[in-house]
């Protein structure tokens, strides 16, 4: 390898430096992603996808917190006044733009994960510069949609998927 | 490193040494020159190595008793407070022990920012010191959660939401690390599984700690380069061993009245309610020695931001040696750096004060001065002091001042020639 110009030419040699480091590669990155994805979510936890809840005893105003996947949801049969300033809100206004109409198909019952957006605490019910939720940990407020309005949650509280199997029934997840 | 090379006495000695130079290592370490003039800053190291084996050594036998399981966590802790013998003691000296650890390891940064020990040559020693600390700040996380207490719950899942403010991924990784949709059982376990083995790692980042301190020998309290061996040095045995020994006597009366008298102080006493998923405890509040950093977090009103800006506020120390431009370590003569060691101090305090008050009103308003203020102390404050600063004059000796009174040459000099004829 003393010559100039051996040195820029690619060889046989440089080939299987190439072809042997590659190879390396993808038998370490074989070996290890059996040790990473063992720490995602097992079969057992995945085998817990969904709930039914009776809501027949509810009255209007009242709340009811569910467990669902190991967190809480926050399942609210909310008054008339509750819905009404939800949807007199001015979308414009909104950190996170979203009409109550998409958050509450059925205008009655609000649905949705009671986790605080910004670092996963559970907000308080009916408590809160907008009357919704308020966030004891970091100050988050939250309006009777749960949606985001003063604090350092970047987003709404999240809806779920769910649907009502009868109309005592909601079945979430 | 004393250039002698060093024999064994006995014959047996001598054979095993060939063989393993183990008596060697031995021997360097006895006699390694010290300098003569450090002060009792100087002596958290050893109390800090202390830390670290009563730590590995309770968390040995706790975790004989303890059950790392959701259903049995919190029932198996207080287990070992009322059923095994000395339990009760074993899991007080554990728990602060943590809080002494940390306590020691501020007051050996802050010594190290005071006489400038993160200087050239220093670097590695340094660099080495804050991977430790990011260590023991996961190792004490971690370990607090253990019990599984509300606290416990609620300041991991506060913690491992930090990483969903990464974009894009965040959502995947935090369910990564939870092993599921929310902090549980695989959660549980995988944290006790790492907090049996970040110890380890310290400890071997503790060798190479002071393998690299070992290369360049210790700074000291007037910061200037000195020969080893040399008449500004003693040796490590018995000089230096017996002060540390002395110092660590007086740290150990601290540890035991919070031991014996105090317990629970350091702690909260929502962790003494099982951990509960459906109840946020009306204030979270990190362990002290994380305050500073969680008033940083929670002063910036971004959630992305607040995360990077409490990463940099630990990560900005590793480029230290780098930000300080100053030639001159010791802050004996910065008259100015000085000053502004001591407002950084107090701007650490008053971080770690608003950390463990609700972020509203005053209490934000300051967290976020003096979040602003510990930025600029390291990217501003630091580099112009570098070359604006009047420094005083060094001395050529570490017995120059001791023996000549001031820093006057002459004097100096004739010292030297004194001890000379006295040779």
């Amino acid at each position: 390898m003393s010559d100039q110009k051996d040195e820029k030419k690619t060889n046989r040699r440089d080939f299987l430096f190439t072809a042997t480091a590659a190879a390396g590669a993808v038998g370490v990155g074989a070996a290890v992603w059996p040790l990473v994805d063992q720490m995602n979510p097992d079969a057992s936890v995945k085998a817990l996808a969904s709930t039914e809840v009776d809501v027949s005893s509810m009255q209007p105003g009242q709340s009811l917190t569910v467990l669902w996947r190991g967190k809480p949801v926050f399942i609210k049969r909310r008054t008339d006044d509750e819905i009404k300033k939800a949807r007199a809100v001015d979308i414009s206004d909104l950190k996170h733009p979203e009409k109550d109409e998409d958050r509450a198909k059925n205008p009655e019952w609000l649905v949705m994960l009671g986790i605080c957006t910004h670092l996963g605490c559970v907000p308080l019910t009916d408590k809160g510069d907008y009357d919704g939720w308020f966030c004891p940990c970091h100050g988050s407020h939250y309006d009777t949609s749960g949606r985001i309005r003063k604090g350092p949650a970047p987003t709404n509280m999240e809806i779920p998927k769910y649907e009502f199997v009868n109309t005592n029934t909601i079945k979430i997840g | 490193m004393s250039d002698h090379e060093y024999t064994p006495s006995s014959k047996f000695g001598k054979w095993f040494n060939d063989r393993l130079p183990l008596l060697t290592l031995a021997n360097h370490l006895t006699d390694y020159p010290t300098p003569k003039n450090l002060n009792y800053w100087w002596t958290f190291g050893g109390i800090l190595t202390f830390c670290l084996i009563t730590q590995i050594v309770t968390g040995l036998v706790l975790a004989m008793h303890y059950i790392a399981h959701a259903d049995m966590a919190f029932s198996s802790v207080e287990h070992i407070m009322r059923d095994v013998n000395y339990g009760w003691l074993l899991r007080y000296v554990h728990a602060n022990g943590a809080s002494m650890f940390f306590l020691a390891v501020y007051i050996h940064i802050f010594r190290s920012l005071f006489y400038g020990s993160y200087k050239s040559p220093r670097e590695i020693i340094w660099i080495l010191g804050i991977i430790i600390y990011l260590l023991m700040m996961a190792a004490a996380f971690m370990g607090y959660v253990l019990p599984w207490g509300q606290m416990s719950f609620w300041g991991a899942t506060v913690i491992t939401n930090l990483f969903s403010a990464i974009p894009l991924v965040g959502e995947s990784i935090t369910t990564w690390l939870w092993g599921g949709y929310s902090v549980d059982n695989p959660t549980l376990t995988r944290f006790f599984t790492l907090h049996y083995l970040i110890p380890f790692l310290i400890l071997g980042l503790v060798v190479l700690h002071i393998w690299a301190l070992h290369v360049p020998g210790n700074n000291n309290p007037v910061g200037i380069d000195i020969k080893k061996p040399s008449k500004d040095t003693v040796p490590f045995h018995p000089y230096i061993v017996i002060k540390d020994a002395f110092a660590l006597l007086m740290f150990c009366i601290v540890f035991a009245l919070f031991v014996f008298y105090q317990p629970n102080i350091l702690g909260h006493a929502d962790n003494y309610i099982e951990a509960d998923p459906l109840v946020t405890p009306a204030h979270i509040v990190p362990e002290w020695y994380l305050l500073p950093f969680y008033a940083i977090l929670r002063s910036v009103p971004d959630k992305l931001m607040g995360v990077v800006a409490m990463l940099s506020a630990i990560l900005i120390l590793a480029a230290l040696p780098w930000l300080d431009t100053s030639k001159v370590r010791s802050a004996v003569f910065r008259p100015l750096f000085r000053q502004f060691y001591w407002i950084l101090v107090a701007d650490v305090l008053i971080l770690g004060y608003v950390g463990a008050m609700p972020a509203e009103g005053l209490y934000l308003l300051i967290a976020r001065v003096a979040t602003a203020y510990y930025f600029a102390h390291f990217l501003i404050i630091l580099p112009v002091l570098g070359w604006k600063e009047k420094t005083t004059p060094l001395p050529l000796s570490i017995t120059e001042p001791v023996l000549g009174g001031s820093p006057n040459l002459a004097a100096a000099r004739s010292d030297e020639k004194i001890e000379k004829t006295i040779k």
